[in-house]
């Protein structure tokens, strides 16, 4: 009367069962990212040519997304584009979870610190994102780095909140306060014994941050605040299409959009299952 | 009762002393990140234009180039306490005046958003949390899992695209008809040019109170009091009605006021796409033309906007909930 | 083969059952770290028989399924478990869709706590349910009857469920019981925490309704509280029966009961010989096929570790264990 069995799957015919279905989709989202990448990185820079011979062609099989105003080949204009997004969104994810992880720790230390972050917190929620976003565009003058910088500075909130709550009740097991008793430091204690528990948190909570910077980069992009207009950023294309809307052009906003959608999908579809994995507790629906 | 008063007393007092530090910082921060800007504002505004030294010197002081920051933001604080936020650069009036039309045109898009999100969002997570598993409930799901990933701007632009330029069936942006006078302008003009914006924002806004309401109904129906409730017989949408929909409303309804930041942002992008001329669409113009009068303006303006969102939340929780109530009583 | 054993076993007590459980087996699957699904037993192989006018107490420790059993009656199980086994409800198969038919009519249930309470609804709208418009001035006028009955004043009826006292908040949870013409009552741990007064108290309204003819099954963990008003009990034990002997066997030192748990839960008693119980229940990973009571069985054999001893009658009671005649 043992309990407590694992479940067999006999054949390969089954149906996957919850575990293989995540891991699977885990490995497939990983995949179409990473392809993304790599076709934007190693792209041959002559399809970014203009060619006036073949001007405002709709979708075809030579050019499935179409051409532009300059005879540029859509597909490429858009594969570049997402590549540059997922850059900017690797970017500053990794400043937001860097800040969350400074500030998490930092709240650890002391009543002090910790209402000091949960002001910051408050204080960084109270202003509408975007417009933060375009403030810090606007103060280092445009460009990739006013983006970045802009969009790592305000997405780290969430993280810190979900951060202090974990490092809270860790701090309430044992180790930790006879670690204290020891005489060891605040500094210590955290960087020995709090930090390793968060780092799978982080690791997630970077993943998670991701889809959010890329829409927000092209959102300050597409509104003339992020990437300057020589870059084939996805926010540059959709806000020239528009002067084309009319003409009827529609290939020109419809597919690089999409595209962005379904790269934003597959990485929180990866952020999602991965938290399934971590934590089994998620799964039970 | 009394202990109700108090409690009042102190969370208005609370309130007001976190709204006044808020507003200076915020201040404070946005002059300061718009100062070390590199952009020259006199350049921009020049443009292609040939001028002379002495009109480009009167055209630096005008945009008040050359005066320290700290200098500027005392100016400006002296005159914001007298209710003063300046002269706006770029449209040459009062930026009170300004943010005052502009934001009566982004209120009515985002009432119309917010009231759409809400009720729509509300119902297919109610919907999908009856539904947990099925196959409506897996619709449901996917659909805002796409929402959720699509570019709030994109969706505006592709629905521009379907409903004015293919179909026809609205006017292509801006808010009002073009060389129209301002007062002949019907209310059915400025309907027909809210609708779209205003569904293409509240369609955004679904997703999140959607996945709210259906994890909540989820957790509220497999509580202990609806496990009572089908055990004494009650079963199905009445079942539902009578304790999940009483149980979820209350939360549901503080995160909508709590989505206000979402909101604005989302409105920056709509009328951006639409030409929709409310307060997001002067916030970009102020934006790239340096108008810093303005830009603060409507900083201010937001900030508060999302302040009241989250107070009302905050007033739903501590007031109107009862168990919230009792719970403080006894402590 | 084995279940129509059974039958004959338990049916060797003339009249006929209201209900009847046999052979039933509760598991849970659950997703551990890495989404690694297990399954977890809670019941296993029980058997229980309520009989109108009596009650029925199924005694066991805090926290050892036994409020499933009454989710399992009910038919209000979570949609990760598995149910497998046969009841039977005045001698028609309780299936899924008789447990809905009849929960709320003929089938009571009597929570444990208040949290089974609606917290945003008014005492008298959840004690009265849900009702048609026509029936509802009727039920109102059987809330305040019940109402009257049990002490309760009539502005309780306009309380949301915190604002009740712990004395308030039983007599509402058992009053919702006397709202329908329920003809088997479950309990569900319905004596926490209680001073000897309102122990009687709440205690007597359950012979009461055995009393007027219904089923009571009492799952309680107190063995006193059982002791007082039950007619039967069942000692619940890692996620079976052991035994289920008549009250008349709870006398002087235990030697009419059969099975050595349950006598040494009787010995256990302050009144009795007060002899604590060495060792400590098993908990369902530590179950390894054998008897569950093998660990810290007194009279146990080399067979006892093999295979689970069969449920056996033994004059008027059941046992599970092979050592005893």
């Amino acid at each position: 009367m043992s309990t407590a069995f694992p479940m067999n799957n006999k054949g390969l015919l089954r149906p996957l069962n919850l575990r293989q279905r995540t891991i699977l989709l885990i490995i497939l989202m990983s995949l179409l990212v990473i392809t993304i990448l790599t076709s934007s990185l190693y792209m041959d820079s002559e399809l970014l040519s203009t060619n006036f011979g073949s001007k405002n062609l709709a979708p075809s099989l030579e050019h499935p997304f179409g051409t532009d105003w300059m005879g540029r080949d859509m597909l490429a204009r858009t594969l570049a584009g997402l590549g540059l997004s997922i850059m900017v969104g690797i970017f500053a994810s990794t400043i937001s979870t860097l800040i969350s992880v400074f500030l998490g720790l930092f709240s650890s230390m002391g009543k002090t610190a910790d209402s000091i972050v949960s002001w910051l917190v408050d204080l960084f929620l109270s202003i509408p994102h975007l417009l933060l976003i375009i403030l810090v565009s606007i103060g280092l003058g445009g460009g990739a780095t006013g983006v970045i910088i802009g969009v790592g500075l305000t997405h780290w909130a969430g993280l810190t909140r979900v951060v202090r709550a974990e490092i809270k009740q860790i701090k309430t097991q044992d180790y930790i306060h006879i670690s204290r008793n020891f005489g060891k430091s605040y500094v210590w204690v955290a960087r020995k014994h709090i930090l390793p528990h968060l780092i799978p948190k982080f690791m997630l909570g970077t993943i998670l941050i991701f889809p959010h910077a890329i829409l927000h980069e092209a959102s300050v992009t597409f509104l003339g605040f992020g990437l300057s207009p020589h870059e084939p950023a996805i926010g540059i294309i959709l806000s020239e299409s528009m002067k084309y809307l009319s003409a009827g052009y529609w290939w020109l906003a419809l597919f690089p959009g999409l595209s962005l959608l379904i790269v934003v999908l597959a990485v929180d579809i990866l952020g999602e299952n991965l938290g399934k994995l971590m934590d089994p507790k998620k799964a039970h629906e | 009762m009394k202990a109700e008063s108090k409690k009042l007393a102190i969370f208005t007092t609370k309130k007001i002393l976190k709204l006044i530090c808020l507003m200076a910082v915020v201040s404070i921060a946005s002059l300061w990140l718009v100062d070390q800007s590199p952009i020259d504002p006199v350049s921009i505004y020049i443009g292609a234009m040939s001028i002379t030294p002495e009109q480009k010197a009167i055209l630096e002081e005008y945009w008040g180039v050359n005066t320290p920051a700290h200098e500027k933001y005392l100016n400006w604080l002296g005159n914001v306490l007298k209710g003063d936020l300046g002269d706006s650069l770029i449209y040459r009036m009062p930026v009170s005046d300004v943010i005052k039309e502009r934001f009566t045109a982004s209120l009515a898009l985002m009432a119309s958003a917010w009231l759409l999100s809400g009720v729509l969002g509300f119902v297919l997570g109610i919907v999908a949390g009856m539904k947990n598993g099925t196959w409506v409930d897996k619709i449901i799901k996917t659909y805002c899992y796409i929402l959720l990933a699509t570019p709030t701007f994109w969706l505006a632009l592709v629905m521009m695209l379907v409903f004015s330029v293919h179909l026809g069936w609205f006017p292509v942006g801006l808010g009002v008809p073009i060389g129209v006078a301002a007062e002949e302008v019907t209310v059915l003009d400025r309907l027909k040019h809210l609708i779209l914006p205003a569904i293409a924002l509240g369609l955004l806004g679904v997703a999140p109170i959607a996945m709210f309401t259906r994890e909540k109904l989820i957790e509220v129906m497999s509580s202990d009091y609806v496990l009572f409730a089908k055990a004494r017989g009650e079963k199905g949408f009445g079942l539902v009605l009578r304790h999940g929909v009483r149980n979820v409303a209350l939360p549901a309804i503080t995160l909508q006021f709590l989505g206000f930041s979402e909101l604005f942002g989302g409105a920056l992008l709509v009328e951006q796409v639409f030409s929709y001329p409310g307060l997001g669409r002067a916030a970009v113009e102020a934006g790239i033309r340096s108008d810093v009068p303005l830009l603060l303006g409507i900083v201010l303006i937001s900030t508060l906007f999302v302040f009241v969102g989250n107070l009302i939340a905050d007033i739903i929780y501590q007031f109107v909930d009862p168990r919230i109530r009792q719970q403080e009583m006894e402590a | 083969m084995k279940s129509e054993v059974m039958t004959n076993i338990i049916d060797g007590s003339g009249s006929e059952a209201l209900l009847k459980v046999r052979d039933l087996s509760l598991s849970f699957f659950q997703y551990t770290s890495g989404l690694r699904q297990t399954e977890l037993r809670i019941i296993s192989n029980m058997n229980l028989e309520a009989y109108s006018g009596e009650v029925l107490a199924v005694v066991g420790s805090s926290g050892s399924g036994k409020s499933l059993l009454a989710h399992a009656i009910l038919g209000i199980l979570p949609s990760n478990s598995r149910l497998s086994g046969s009841m039977e409800y005045k001698g028609q198969s309780l299936t899924q869709e008789k447990k809905e038919e009849l929960r709320g009519k003929e089938i009571s249930l009597i929570p444990q706590s208040t949290t089974y309470l609606d917290p945003l609804m008014r005492i008298s709208d959840q004690v009265t349910g849900s009702v048609e418009k026509k029936d509802k001035g009727l039920m109102r006028e059987r809330q305040r009857d019940t109402f009257q009955r049990y002490n309760l004043r009539p502005d309780v009826g306009k309380m949301l469920p915190h604002e009740l006292s712990g004395g308030m908040a039983r007599r509402v949870l058992v009053s919702t019981a006397l709202m329908s013409s329920a003809e088997l009552i479950i309990a569900d741990e319905p004596t926490p925490g209680l001073d000897e007064r309102s122990l009687d108290e709440t205690l007597r309204y359950f012979k009461d309704m055995a009393k007027k003819g219904c089923a009571v099954i009492l799952i309680t963990h107190d063995i006193e509280a059982a002791l007082k008003i039950s007619d039967r009990i069942a000692i619940f034990y890692a996620g079976t029966i052991l035994e289920e002997a008549r009250i008349e066997d709870f006398t002087n030192e235990g030697e009419n009961l059969r099975h050595p748990y349950t006598r040494a839960l009787w010995n256990a008693l302050p009144q009795n010989r007060f002899q604590k119980m060495e060792g400590h229940q098993p908990m369902q990973d530590e179950l390894n096929g054998g008897c569950v009571f093998f660990e810290r069985c007194s009279i146990r054999t080399e067979d006892c570790s093999k295979d689970i001893p069969q449920l056996k009658r033994i004059g008027e009671g059941l046992v599970r264990c092979n050592n005893v005649s």
